[in-house]
């Protein structure tokens, strides 16, 4: 049909109107932050796979030394060194102990020390910086001139000196963590609030006569929640990493408790016969570490208020 | 507007001085012994170019900074001798409306929290009627009860500026600092939210301290007209003996900096162009801050600092070349 065959005509047109109430409906419900975050790390592939590897070496941790039938200090003359096998998934070690149900009371160790360790890091680190960075002042000249005197010594060397002084165990290995770690955090949360506490909404909160207190609580501490717990998620590995270095070196746990640390250490004496000793240690201290940092680095992207939408 | 504005002073500063320690030997000095009044009902216009100290004489009436000299009067009392209980009040009395948009509203809090929060702080309503408040509130200001769920993010910089405003209402102020609220917006924008902060002055009989750089915004709103440069007032007149006769070289240039929508017509203007440089406020020497860009310039202006002298009732300039006809 020619366009010109049908002549337009006013009474073609009919007047819509706009409706205000329409125009400004929700196109989508508003979700929460924590919810958009879940959203978002669900399309990171690398990060969505490694929280489901740590999830499962949890569970793992937990649940599968108590549904073996060997124990993690049970020896066994008859069946040293063996390799992979139905009865011991894992093999045995030098004296027969069955090497699956200790990598497990091994994560044990590793895991909660990299998770305690990192969170009494974050928690002394952010609420002392936090405080520096708000108030400022002479506080925060002192406290950033200690964590400079912290940062000037290798942190390897106290972590060394700490553990010869306390004897090894659990409790020191986190002790000897927390005197060097907390100056990282601290520094970063400070430079974070110190960002923030000139930001207007801020500013906002002071002109209505919001506290001190409430300030940071409500107005600070919300908006760097998301870079806390990635750096919290970048904290574990280098825990679990730092552990795993002394006890290979002797000063973390000793045997016959367990931790990868130990694991790694005693396959090293046999790496020529019975090389699974060595190799199964280090595949789950691996895993483990690139897995937090993938994490990591999926949390930050997607807790990012600036990247909202953008995907 | 002019003659239904009461005589009663809201807000005077004395001398206020704010000076920022760069390192031992610099010293930022903002403010510079600025000295003016606010009277009840009226929209004082407070220009300048960019880092001349205008926000920051905002910022220290509402104590956001402490001034190194100088005392500053709301209703009669010193601001900075406040017991608690006069603090609070003067936090719900006194209230500012931000620059940026986008940076003033906390983005992990919903509108209904960024706006309920002077609300709970004061104890203005109940829990349960807060809801209600806010609704009513968010319809002053253009915006509708939808909206309350959403966080920043959602909204166009106009709508925030919105929420700012409401935000700035909700504890019922008797005065505001405008703290540039509409130079971040489109210009379509600017004069919705500028006829919207007009009609809310009228409905609640608002005193305004108006921040703005440009010109035609502040002759629009403004009563009187407060020009600043680096720090110092220079210049303060009613708008319309400003826009007329212009006294201090430096208003003379900025009037004449004011685009003119009809070609023919700005052909014909006189522009006035300033030579040289912003001097900077880091250690600024003890003499006019506007010396060394003025065409008028002479050896005492080098030397010593002008003080505001009367050049009409309600008109007063600093500048050594105009005194010198008008003193006695």
């Amino acid at each position: 049909m020619n366009i010109n065959d049908k002549k337009i005509t006013p009474e073609l047109f009919r007047h819509v109107g706009k409706d205000i109430e329409e125009m400004e409906s929700i196109s989508r419900p508003s979700i929460t932050f924590w919810k958009e975050g879940w959203l978002r790390i669900r399309t990171d592939k690398a990060a969505f796979l490694a929280l489901i590897i740590l999830t499962l070496y949890v569970l793992l941790a937990i649940f599968a030394p108590m549904l073996s039938r060997y124990a993690f200090d049970q020896q066994d003359a008859y069946a040293m060194r063996q390799s992979f096998s139905a009865d011991h998934w894992f093999g045995t070690d030098s004296l027969g102990r069955d090497l699956w149900v200790r990598i497990w009371v091994g994560a044990r160790v590793s895991l909660s020390i990299g998770f305690i360790a990192a969170l009494i890091n974050s928690v002394i680190g952010t609420v002392l910086g936090g405080f520096s960075g708000y108030i400022g002042g002479k506080f925060d000249m002192i406290l950033m001139r200690i964590i400079d005197v912290i940062y000037g010594i290798p942190s390897m060397i106290v972590n060394i000196l700490v553990m010869v002084v306390l004897g090894p165990g659990m409790e020191s290995l986190i002790v000897a963590m927390v005197i060097t770690g907390w100056a990282g955090t601290c520094r970063f949360s400070r430079g974070e609030v110190y960002r923030l506490k000139e930001q207007e909404f801020v500013l906002a909160a002071r002109v209505l006569g919001q506290s001190t207190f409430m300030i940071i609580v409500r107005e600070i501490i919300p908006n760097i929640m998301g870079l806390l717990v990635t750096n919290l998620t970048m904290a574990i590995p280098s825990a679990i990493f730092r552990e795993a270095f002394l006890s290979y070196i002797g000063l973390g746990i000793s045997p016959p408790d367990a931790s990868w640390g130990v694991l790694a250490k005693e396959g090293t004496a046999l790496m020529q016969v019975a090389p699974h000793l060595l190799y199964v240690p280090a595949f789950f201290i691996a895993t483990t570490v690139l897995a937090f940092n993938q994490l990591g680095n999926g949390l930050r992207d997607a807790l990012d208020p600036r990247l909202r939408g953008t995907d | 507007m002019r003659n239904n504005v009461d005589q009663k002073v809201m807000l005077e500063l004395d001398d206020v001085s704010q000076y920022f320690q760069l390192s031992r030997h610099k010293i930022l000095k903002a403010v510079d012994h600025v000295s003016f009044k606010i009277h009840e009902g009226e929209t004082v216009g407070l220009v300048g170019e960019s880092g001349c100290g205008k926000t920051t004489t905002g910022r220290s009436i509402l104590k956001l900074y402490t001034p190194n000299t100088g005392n500053i009067y709301f209703k009669g009392k010193d601001v900075f001798s406040f017991n608690s209980e006069e603090e609070k009040r003067y936090r719900k009395e006194a209230q500012m409306i931000f620059q940026n948009p986008h940076a003033s509203l906390n983005p992990r809090m919903t509108v209904r929290e960024i706006v309920g929060t002077g609300m709970k702080i004061h104890d203005l309503v109940k829990p349960k009627e807060m809801d209600a408040k806010v609704e009513a509130l968010l319809r002053q200001v253009g915006l509708n009860k939808d909206h309350m769920s959403r966080f920043p993010h959602e909204f166009s910089g106009g709508q925030k500026q919105r929420i700012g405003i409401a935000r700035a209402l909700s504890v019922d102020p008797d005065f505001i600092v405008c703290d540039e609220p509409i130079s971040a917006l489109d210009v379509s924008i600017q004069a919705q939210v500028l006829n919207m902060l007009k009609d809310l002055q009228d409905t609640r009989g608002l005193t305004y301290l108006f921040i703005a750089h440009d010109l035609s915004v502040v002759k629009y709103i403004s009563d009187r007209i407060i020009v600043m440069y680096l720090g110092t007032i220079v210049e303060e007149a009613t708008a319309e003996e400003l826009y007329r006769n212009p006294q201090h070289p430096y208003t003379k240039v900025l009037l004449s900096s004011i685009p003119v929508a009809d070609p023919k017509q700005a052909r014909k203007k006189e522009r006035l162009v300033v030579k040289g440089e912003v001097t900077s406020p880091i250690n600024p020497p003890d003499s006019c801050r506007f010396a060394g860009r003025c065409p008028n310039a002479e050896k005492r202006c080098f030397e010593e600092m002008p003080s505001l002298c009367d050049v009409s009732p309600e008109h007063r300039v600093a500048c050594f070349m105009i005194e010198q006809y008008f003193r006695p």
